[in-house]
């Protein structure tokens, strides 16, 4: 008989929080980030998932990420559906200490904070409709097919040893990829590169860093299903990541640029807990530190990329969540050890050999491949079926207004000046 | 009657504000505008990427003032913004047929 922790399930339950709240905290980075008439659009768009993704996880989504697999460890069953049959177990996990349903519903935050990250490949540009109907499919034909590869015990990747604490691969690398093949079936925003599109509020943003590093501890320590060592673990190495790709960041860009930048330091911070969120609870300390000043230094290079390479990922969604999970899913088959997790793996450094290693770098690139094919795919349906991209007068007037009839600025005629 | 325009670097504006209060200028107003003149744009930085931004902020002031008072207030302003170097704006005088303060119907001098 299965026994319920009551600490476990707090902490669990808490941490669902914590997760749910970046999601409102990623809309006022991304907010931040974007000209003045594109605010709401982009902030709605992270919203919308909220209610999005929460309805289709209830009705089957978790069934087809958690449920028993269906063949070939492709994508799970309907047992689950509903949610009526998930409070008796997660099929995979005979050792959870909480009720099946808190495992449900943490799960449920990491759907929808990968599907809002993906709003920034396609920001400034995307109608509303399109967005809405984009990143339904998208949800139900990329993210619970790769949640079920990697997070339920009975998915391929998983059976096949490959490990990642909190989502290098189902979250980061997957909303990066997918933000690239959006970004690619969208074109590029009207008169970019040529013309400066910088943050209309970098204070703005910088709350929302602040938020999203806040909900990374429930969606990094979370993630180690019960409130122990691991969690505890995982908690610090989120710190250190953070510090350390903060810090990495700045020292590239003030090398590079002569200047260190708030966005810069805000970015970097993200860029550290992107690439420690694989491996939180399977490394320790030291190789933390590593990992998240790697990850700093090599993003603020790869924002740059898309300049030479004329993709308009416009809030460097694949720059920093891609890169930086590539980098942590990769490093985790050097770094994960045993002796932090007897649940995880050994990785290069820790004597278990090339295996894990192997494996990592299969996953990773399997993952990468997946999201952007398949939402490149999913993207042109969509346009075709109902238009994905606002028309040339709505794109120059912001989607603020055009696509919800709003404006986050009210002037001074209109907001009751004496 | 005439209307004295100044644009000047955004923290100077205290500076002239005193200049002008203690030459009798009764009252002004200000305007965030932005533009370029010789002194050109500036440079931003954002995520590696290095933007060329035109446009320099600055601050527009505008007074009303008698004709016999203009030579002290375009004074007042060219003492107080100067800075001496590039981009501490401009200063022009034009003349004004009318003016009406709205509250009393008051016209002329009596409106200023």
């Amino acid at each position: 008989m299965r026994t319920i922790n009551t600490g476990d399930t707090a902490w669990v339950l808490a941490s669902a929080a914590l997760v749910l709240f970046m999601t409102p905290g990623l809309a006022l980075f991304y907010g931040g980030l974007v000209r003045a008439k594109n605010v709401l659009g982009v902030m709605m768009q992270c919203f919308f998932c909220i209610g999005a993704v929460t309805v289709i996880w209830v009705m089957f989504g978790y069934s087809l990420a958690f449920g028993h697999d269906a063949g070939g460890g492709l994508i799970g069953d309907l047992g689950l559906a509903g949610m009526t049959n998930a409070h008796h177990a997660v099929p995979g996990f005979p050792h959870l200490t909480i009720p099946p349903l808190a495992f449900g519903i943490f799960q449920m935050m990491f759907a929808i904070i990968t599907a809002a990250l993906i709003a920034g490949g396609g920001a400034d540009r995307m109608k509303f409709t399109g967005f809405a109907l984009f990143i339904i499919v998208w949800t139900v034909l990329v993210y619970l097919p790769i949640a079920h590869w990697v997070f339920s015990p009975e998915g391929w990747l998983a059976r096949r040893g490959v490990i990642d604490f909190a989502g290098g691969t189902v979250v980061e690398i997957n909303s990066g990829f997918s933000a690239l093949g959006l970004a690619l079936v969208l074109g590029r925003r009207r008169g970019w590169p040529r013309e400066a599109m910088v943050p209309h509020s970098v204070p703005l943003g910088l709350v929302g860093v602040g938020i999203l590093w806040f909900g990374w501890f429930g969606f990094n320590a979370g993630s180690a299903g019960a409130a122990n060592g691991v969690a505890t673990q995982a908690f610090l190495n989120t710190q250190v990541a953070a510090a350390a790709g903060l810090l990495g960041w700045l020292a590239v860009e003030k090398a590079t640029t002569r200047f260190a930048t708030t966005v810069g330091a805000g970015s970097g911070a993200i860029a550290g807990m992107v690439a420690i969120t694989p491996c939180a609870g399977f490394v320790g300390t030291m190789p933390s530190f590593l990992i998240g000043a790697l990850a700093g230094a090599l993003c603020a290079g790869a924002v740059k990329l898309k300049f030479r390479w004329r993709y308009d990922d416009s809030l460097d969604v694949l720059g920093v969540h891609g890169v930086g999970g590539v980098i942590g899913t990769v490093l985790l088959g050097v770094f994960a050890t045993t002796s932090v997790n007897a649940a995880g793996a050994n990785g290069l450094a820790s004597g278990g050999g090339w295996h894990l290693l192997g494996e990592q770098v299969l996953a990773t690139v399997v993952c990468a491949a997946f999201a952007c094919g398949m939402t490149a795919l999913v993207a042109k349906v969509v346009d075709k079926a109902v238009g994905l991209r606002v028309s040339p007068d709505d794109e120059n007037l912001g989607l603020d207004e055009s696509q919800h009839a709003e404006n986050a600025y009210a002037t001074a005629s209109t907001s009751g000046h004496r | 009657m005439k209307l004295v325009t100044a644009v000047i670097k955004p923290h100077m504006l205290d500076a002239v504000r005193e200049a002008l209060q203690e030459v009798g200028v009764a009252g002004m107003t200000v305007s965030e505008v932005q533009g370029f003149g010789r002194q050109r744009g500036h440079t931003e930085v954002y995520r590696g990427a290095e933007y060329t931004i035109d446009f320099v902020p600055k601050l527009k002031i505008e007074f009303l003032t008698e004709d016999g008072s203009v030579g002290k207030g375009v004074d007042a302003v060219l003492a107080a913004a100067r800075t001496g170097a590039i981009g501490d704006g401009k200063v022009w005088v034009t003349p004004v047929e009318e003016v009406v303060r709205i509250r009393t119907g008051e016209r002329g001098a009596d409106a200023v």
